[in-house]
């Protein structure tokens, strides 16, 4: 086989356009060394206005598509803070790296670079043949480092920056007598660089409007990826950069069309709902193995897969209706759900396309298993849970939290044959009025689920009473999951709350702008609420990328701001 | 009352939250400890400390004695205690005071004790933990500068941190503690022979290459960001700390020995599972201590609204201390109390552990500070006045152990001021707002 088959993306051409500045030629696609002038900032002019710390997903993505997905990532990181009520992609702004964690990423960095300087990957990867393979060679050493680090980087290195590593290579090929391993230890180097492990946000004066900074083409390069594909920018993204193409308005919006059309931006938007609907709770969730026989590895691992799958589906396949992922019944099986849903899988290996029954009362998303166990206690259902999860995830209305010193008394355990279901348990509870003010308006959209119990399996009784699953959402009356489904679907906070989150998602700071965001979420209405198109119109919008005064001043990580 | 969420408190709701500005401390001096205390061998014996804790409080009136001072009672909870009760403190009676910030259930107590500070939302913490600060002063010698550990898993579980959104993730995984711990890298201080490993070397040249972009990247950003920055060549100040160890022989430590491989175990918070992980973790930590690869430790027992399950009960330990009834015989509520018993056994299994180990003529508990605390007091009704608190060890004989401190409602920072004091933190002032404290609990100091 070709070892050019199996170069990932964009490492061959970016090879040549580092080859051509090497011999001094002063490259269109490589301007920041041109600029650099031999300034002893390793950064030069442009201004740093934001530091986004790269998900755990964001740095595997990146190390699969710059060395290939046959370089393993191994290793524990460390996880970004989610801020109350917030993505944690806004966490990743002021997310520090601890020791901890360091050690982590310096571990992996160090296996990384092992794997793509060894025997079988580093052809691939050297952009030429050392003088002696036993010892250093700066040229050669150059010519291979910068392809790379300007991959990692998501820029040109700076000559200061590339001299820096080619002299860790040159230190590192001398004593251990490998050019191999001089170039692995200055990969290594750069793996576990801030530059690197951080999503650094550079800034240029808006030249129409005075006074406003903008991030720069680089820096666009940067968001637009890892907000539509969730990965680091490739070369042909960078080479836009590199040209200025992504700061003018219609190659902007022509790069965004092909990107949102590209099969790799289902990555991106899995990325975005995993956020927005915190999916990181699936890496705690545990159920009570007596109660819940069938709940194993293999159904949690299945659980936000089968929603991720039920939501690309929807709103990838044929471009559907945001507000259908609400009230359809196209999902997708496999043999481990199988037996939670109580249908039968034909395939033993892999996801079959499933359609629930209209009897089902399985209605899109909060039909699935994956939310119904979610919310839910070890060993039984929670409507409270449920109804303060679709309220906060899925219409943005934070739910406040318990006052300290509530009194549970009233909720009494599920064996008790005078309360036998979740209502008229929480009716109990809710006499109280403290409680009811809260409870008023989580469960009334909880109890119309109270049909599936705490792994999201069907019943129509609980403790041998009938369940009642009437329900209420801002004064419209329904029953059963349906109905629930189609009053979210018709609610505009459901429409406006997904506006606001993918705004924030991409930015990386929840916005104050609530004029903007009704306006987006007019053009969302107009277009059908196809969700690419939103997405869209959020990459080509010129307030994206913006820099908010706060960043400029910098005196402080502005966390959230109160309206 | 009635909440209406009209649009506008759904579009307010997105924009929700005060403005949060999270100051973190900047931390450029490495200052070695000056916790050394010399045994009767003559030998420098390093002075450790540490943290443990557990979530949903205890029973009030089944945990705390009735009478302060040395020699106090012992309740049916903290009965399990009683071989080790001379070298355990109790603390009662401290408030923490939320200044208006909502208390946050489960969430607001654990911050407050560790930074003196009131967190304003979940996430993060509202400022640097002790436990961080105690390891700036005596953990910058050893190869690890503190460890996080979960016995229920998860490493979002960690009150440790320099705030903000800076949290030291735990080790949930005894397999993966021991790997870090007596893995790769690892030089037995009783070992005959020593080689500086050349990889080794070369990575501590790669360290400071990557520390000398250190003024040029600080240069270019902003305050928040060089914050960030300054937290991450802290970070690699420590891991090149970390290979310099690795490259120095290291002294000999009678008590030092390397324990034997832990193989890979299920995690998961039902509590046999907890308490098994509990054991393994705390075995490994002991050693971590006694071989000088840590001086500082953060081990949680399970989480604040303490996911702990049991096989065949419905509900996890949180659930039950709202809904469980009282029982009107007992006084208490039994299935809840369950997971408490087996608290204070684990807990007393952790401080046996370190009692075992001898050095010199003192145990590794003597020369060792341990802080023990809960997030709340009484878990049904979220209290966080009066959170049970212990201590265990008398940090090389700088603390008096064996007494019941009665706080009279005093701020719950004076814990945190006298431990960082005890542990050679020069100030005299700790926490803020109404959590602002300078009065150290006299009793305690030696």
């Amino acid at each position: 086989m070709s070892p050019f088959r199996t170069v990932p993306l964009g490492i061959a051409a970016v090879t040549l356009v580092a080859t051509l500045w090497l011999a001094g030629t002063a490259s269109t696609s490589a301007p920041v060394h041109a600029e650099a002038n031999g300034s002893p900032a390793l950064l030069t002019d442009p201004q740093v206005v934001g530091m986004r710390r790269l998900t755990e997903a964001q740095y595997r993505n990146s190390i699969a598509d710059i060395f290939g997905s046959d370089i393993r990532v191994a290793g524990r990181f460390e996880p970004i803070v989610r801020p109350a009520h917030q993505l944690i992609a806004s966490g990743a702004r002021s997310s520090a790296i601890t020791p901890s964690g360091l050690e982590q990423f310096d571990a992996m960095a160090r296996e990384i670079a092992r794997q793509v300087f060894d025997e079988e990957h580093r052809a691939q990867f050297t952009a030429c043949v050392p003088a002696d393979p036993a010892g250093a060679d700066a040229s050669c050493a150059g010519r291979t480092l910068a392809p790379l680090g300007r991959l990692l980087f998501r820029r040109p290195l700076s000559e200061q920056e590339l001299a820096l590593y080619v002299r860790i290579a040159g230190e590192g090929a001398g004593p251990t007598r490998s050019f191999a391993k001089g170039l692995e230890l200055a990969l290594g180097a750069m793996l576990v660089s801030p530059l690197f492990l951080y999503v650094v946000e550079t800034a240029q004066p808006d030249p129409v409007r005075p006074g406003v900074m903008r991030l720069d083409d680089n820096s666009r390069a940067a968001r637009l990826s890892f907000m539509l594909w969730n990965s680091a920018p490739n070369a042909a993204l960078l080479d836009a950069a590199a040209a200025g193409r992504l700061t003018d308005q219609p190659q902007l919006a022509a790069t965004v069309r092909r990107m949102v059309a590209s099969p790799r931006f289902e990555q991106g938007l899995r990325a975005f709902f995993s956020d927005m609907l915190l999916f990181e709770k699936f890496d705690e969730l545990a159920k009570d193995p007596v109660i819940y026989p069938y709940f194993n590895q293999d159904v949690l691992q299945a659980l936000p897969e089968q929603m991720l799958r039920t939501i690309t589906t929807q709103l990838l396949d044929g471009d559907g209706d945001y507000r259908e992922l609400f009230t359809t019944r196209k999902t997708w099986m496999n043999r481990a759900l199988g037996a939670l849903y109580r249908v039968p899988v034909s395939q033993s290996q892999g996801w079959v396309p499933y359609e629930f029954t209209a009897e089902s009362d399985r209605s899109g998303l909060l039909g699935l298993a994956g939310f119904l166990a979610m919310y839910s206690h070890s060993g039984r259902s929670s409507p409270t849970l449920r109804g303060r999860a679709i309220r906060e995830l899925l219409l943005c209305q934070p739910v406040p939290n318990p006052p300290g010193n509530v009194n549970f008394t009233a909720v009494q355990d599920t064996g008790n044959k005078a309360m036998p279901t979740a209502r008229i348990r929480l009716d109990a509870h809710t006499t109280d009025p403290v409680c009811a003010g809260c409870h008023k308006i989580t469960d009334p959209i909880g109890l119309p689920l109270e049909r599936f119990d705490g792994i999201g399996g069907f019943r129509t009784f609980e403790n041998e009473a009938a369940i009642d699953v009437s329900g209420e959402m801002d004064d419209t009356r329904f029953t059963g999951g349906d109905g629930l489904g189609k009053a979210i679907a018709a609610s505009k906070d459901a429409t406006l709350c997904v506006t606001s989150r993918a705004l924030e998602y991409a930015t990386g700071r929840p916005s104050e702008d609530g004029e903007l965001i009704e306006r987006l979420e007019g053009g969302f209405a107009a277009q059908g609420y196809r969700l690419r198109q939103l997405i869209e119109t959020i990459a080509s919008l010129p307030q994206t990328y913006e820099v908010p005064t706060e960043s400029i001043k910098a005196g402080t990580t502005l966390v959230a701001t109160r309206r | 009352m009635a909440f209406d969420i009209s649009r506008r408190l759904a579009l307010k709701g997105m924009m929700n939250g005060a403005a949060i500005t999270v100051g973190v401390p900047l931390l450029d001096i490495f200052l070695d400890g000056n916790g050394v205390a010399m045994a009767a061998t003559g030998a420098p014996v390093p002075v450790r400390f540490g943290t443990w804790f557990w979530g949903l409080g205890v029973n009030p009136s089944r945990w705390f004695p009735d009478n302060p001072g040395p020699g106090y009672d012992l309740k049916p909870e903290l009965e399990v205690i009683k071989d080790h009760a001379h070298k355990i403190n109790i603390l009662g009676n401290f408030n923490v005071m939320l200044d208006g910030a909502p208390n946050l259930p489960h969430t607001s107590g654990g911050p407050a004790i560790r930074t003196g500070r009131a967190l304003t939302a979940e996430g993060g913490l509202p400022g640097e933990s002790f436990d961080v600060t105690i390891g700036d002063r005596i953990g910058t010698r050893t190869r690890f500068r503190s460890l996080e550990t979960s016995a229920s898993g998860d490493p979002r579980n960690s009150l440790s941190g320099r705030g903000g959104g800076n949290l030291n993730p735990s080790e949930g995984s005894a397999a993966g503690l021991y790997k870090r711990l007596f893995g790769t890298g690892f030089k037995d201080p009783n070992s005959a022979d020593f080689t500086p490993d050349p990889e080794v070397m070369a990575r501590r040249s790669v360290l400071s290459a990557v520390t000398d972009q250190r003024k040029a990247l600080e240069g270019a950003v902003g305050a928040a960001d060089r914050q960030k920055l300054d937290q991450y060549f802290t970070s690699v100040r420590q891991l090149e700390n970390q290979l310099d160890v690795e490259l120095t022989r290291p002294q000999p430590l009678q008590a030092c020995l390397v324990p034997q491989p832990v193989a890979d175990r299920a995690i998961n918070a039902e509590i046999e599972n907890v308490v098994a992980n509990h054991a393994l973790m705390t075995d490994l930590l002991v050693m971590a201590l006694a071989c000088d690869q840590t001086r500082v430790f953060n081990m949680m027992f399970n989480n604040g609204a303490s996911s702990l399950t049991r096989i065949g009960s419905t509900i996890t330990h949180h659930q039950l201390t709202h809904e469980e009834a009282l029982d009107n015989r007992l006084g208490y509520q039994p299935e809840a109390t369950y997971f408490l018993n087996r608290i204070f056994e684990a807990w007393t299994y952790f401080v046996a552990a370190l009692d075992k180990v001898q050095e010199g003529d003192r145990t590794l508990l003597d020369n060792t500070l341990v802080f023990a605390h809960s997030e709340t007091e009484f878990a049904k009704f979220h209290t966080i006045d009066n959170i049970p608190m212990m201590t265990a060890g008398s940090a090389g004989g700088r603390i008096k152990t064996g007494i019941y401190v009665d706080g009279l409602g005093t701020p719950i920072s004076r814990v945190g001021l006298t431990l960082q004091q005890v542990m050679g933190v020069p100030i005299d002032k700790w926490g803020a707002k109404s959590m602002e404290t300078g009065k150290s609990i006299g009793e305690l100091v030696a």
